[in-house]
């Protein structure tokens, strides 16, 4: 089996999957040409983020990582969202394999944006350095 | 819960043995065991089977049973046959190869093997139905051109090239025609004279018979370079004890496609041509190749706003075994180069899907696929940010 059990599991039952009318907050990151974007959500009240959704183009560890990245965001507050890593959705996923490792780093990176989008949209300031995207795809185009 | 019943629809990928190809193979794994380099009976008893595997499987290509060389399979057989017309070039100072640029990546990876030596290889355009246009390739080829490469069919999108045209001008200007029909025989016709082929490949996992065993067709009076040095096997050109057992399943299965080749074409049409209309309603949907000059068994879609790779998993979980181009399956970053040859932009190169059939569907296994594949593109179109864009009219739709 290329993927964990964990990983088919919320690939099969992707946790709060969906869109968000009334978001505070829309982090989006990754390319279509890549073959993967990921779109995250965010109600937020108080710095806790309240409530979240995502939707995912991408392949099975695509939309199992942003399923799982909202899982551990949830109910949490902002900062502490922002301390989320790649390795850790990784080590939640109990693995990914090598080459699918990039779909972890874009759910790191999808969080990001999102709170970086909530920060901007209310003034908030913060470390540029924090946002700061590295490559999270190599097919050639940028 | 009840078992699911399972539809296998990747045979271009590979296929089920079937049951005289097994029949054929186990005396030789259990029972007649022998070397056929040897004097003895026991060695004897399997030569003579090999001789008769031999003639079988040139009868159904028609050639002679001394242009048939066994290999480990279509890759192996590819890479001799481009290699050996490469020496044969190189020795006359001819240092051009054409092929074309949805070849497998058994021709594809030999032939930039040959450019880091200092081989100069044209790949002709596909157009966007999947097909080579043999005026092209007249055009392209120059006095220093040793060697033409073109597939019999594709393994991806099923487009049947104009083989005997092609064969036909490479005879014309003296230059050597290989063709890979690895995804052609035991499927529709091939018969190595009307292609005026000098190298056929095939294999014989991809018609019922065993992995890992296939054919090197190459004209009586072609040299051949040898890619394995050794012992004297297949006339000295391809060392190595022979594979007894696959061979006897490779000849079993070939001469029982080849017996029902007209039938089984027609009843995979049948389902072939049923499946992509029901697949095509579903809207923002391609079918890629040429529909007419098309293998019997073989559907290739694109789904636009979605990624193969959870498609096929999602149809395997309703028993629904498939293949996609994209970059997620094809184990690279890039989506299926031939997909992106026939002209398809990237995204929409990842949301494919190929069907490949065998005889042994069912018409009820179609109508099966008919409904699941539409729920299962509609719930990714749902969860996709791109087709979200497409809908809001934030992005416009390709296809
Ligand atoms: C067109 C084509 N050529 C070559 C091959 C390689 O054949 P084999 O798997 O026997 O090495 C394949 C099989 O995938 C094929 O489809």
């Amino acid at each position: 089996m290329l993927y964990s059990e964990k990983v088919m599991d919320h690939f099969r039952n992707p946790r709060n999957l969906g869109t968000m009318e009334d978001a505070d907050a829309v982090g989006e990151v990754g390319n279509a040409k890549c073959g993967d974007i990921m779109r995250i959500y965010l109600k937020i009240k108080d710095d806790i983020i309240t409530d979240v959704k995502f939707i995912t183009f991408g392949c099975g560890s695509a939309i199992a990582s942003s399923s799982m990245a909202t899982e551990m965001i949830k109910g949490k507050p902002v900062s502490e969202a922002l301390q989320l890593s790649n390795k850790a959705v990784v080590e939640a996923l109990e693995g990914l394999p090598a080459h699918k490792l990039h779909c972890s780093v874009l759910a790191e990176e999808a969080v990001k944006a999102a709170v970086k989008d909530y920060y901007d949209k209310n003034g908030i300031a913060y470390d540029k350095e924090q946002f700061k995207q590295g490559p999270t795809c190599a097919c050639g185009d940028h | 819960m009840t078992e699911q019943k399972l539809i296998y629809v990747d045979n271009s990928a590979t296929t089920k043995m079937s049951q005289a190809a097994v029949d054929a193979m186990l005396p030789y794994l259990a029972e007649f065991y022998g070397n056929p380099s040897s004097l003895h009976s026991v060695g004897q008893r399997a030569a003579e089977a090999i001789t008769l595997a031999r003639a079988q499987i040139a009868a159904c290509l028609d050639c002679t049973p001394q242009e048939i060389y066994f290999t480990s399979g279509g890759s192996e057989a590819d890479n001799q046959a481009l290699l050996s017309a490469a020496m044969i070039g190189e020795r006359k100072g001819k240092k051009h190869i054409i092929s074309t640029a949805i070849e497998h990546h058994a021709v594809l990876h030999t032939l930039r093997r040959l450019q880091k030596q200092g081989f100069e290889v044209t790949l002709l355009d596909a157009h966007q139905d999947g097909l080579v246009r043999p005026e092209e390739l007249a055009a392209a080829i120059r006095p220093d051109t040793c060697l033409v490469s073109v597939m019999f069919a594709n393994n991806e999108i099923g487009t049947i090239q104009p083989i005997e045209e092609i064969g036909r001008i490479c005879k014309e200007k003296g230059v050597m025609f290989h063709t890979d029909a690895v995804q052609a025989v035991g499927h529709i016709p091939v018969s190595v004279q009307k292609a005026q082929a000098d190298f056929l490949a095939l294999s014989a996992h991809k018609f019922h018979g065993p992995k890992g065993i296939g054919v090197l067709y190459a004209k009586k009076g072609i040299p051949l370079t040898n890619l394995i040095e050794g012992g004297a096997q297949e006339r000295g050109k391809r060392a190595g004890t022979e594979n007894i057992p696959a061979i006897m399943g490779m000849a079993a299965a070939l001469k029982e496609a080849c017996d029902h080749l007209d039938e089984n074409a027609a009843k995979m049409r049948a389902m072939r041509d049923r499946l992509i209309e029901g697949l095509s309603v579903i809207p923002h949907s391609t079918v890629n190749g040429d529909h007419v000059k098309r293998l019997p068994g073989n559907v290739n879609m694109c789904f636009e706003g979605i990624e193969g790779e959870s498609l096929l998993l999602l149809l395997d979980d309703k028993g629904i075994c498939a293949s996609s181009g994209s970059a997620c399956t094809s184990g690279s970053l890039d989506p299926s180069h031939v997909l992106l040859a026939i002209g398809l932009p990237h995204e929409v190169a990842h949301g494919s899907l190929r069907l490949s059939l065998s005889e042994e569907n069912t018409m009820e296994e179609m109508e099966y696929i008919i409904k699941a594949v539409p729920e299962v593109v509609a719930y990714l179109r749902a969860i996709s940010p791109i087709w979200h864009d497409l809908e809001e009219g934030k992005k416009n739709h390709v296809i």
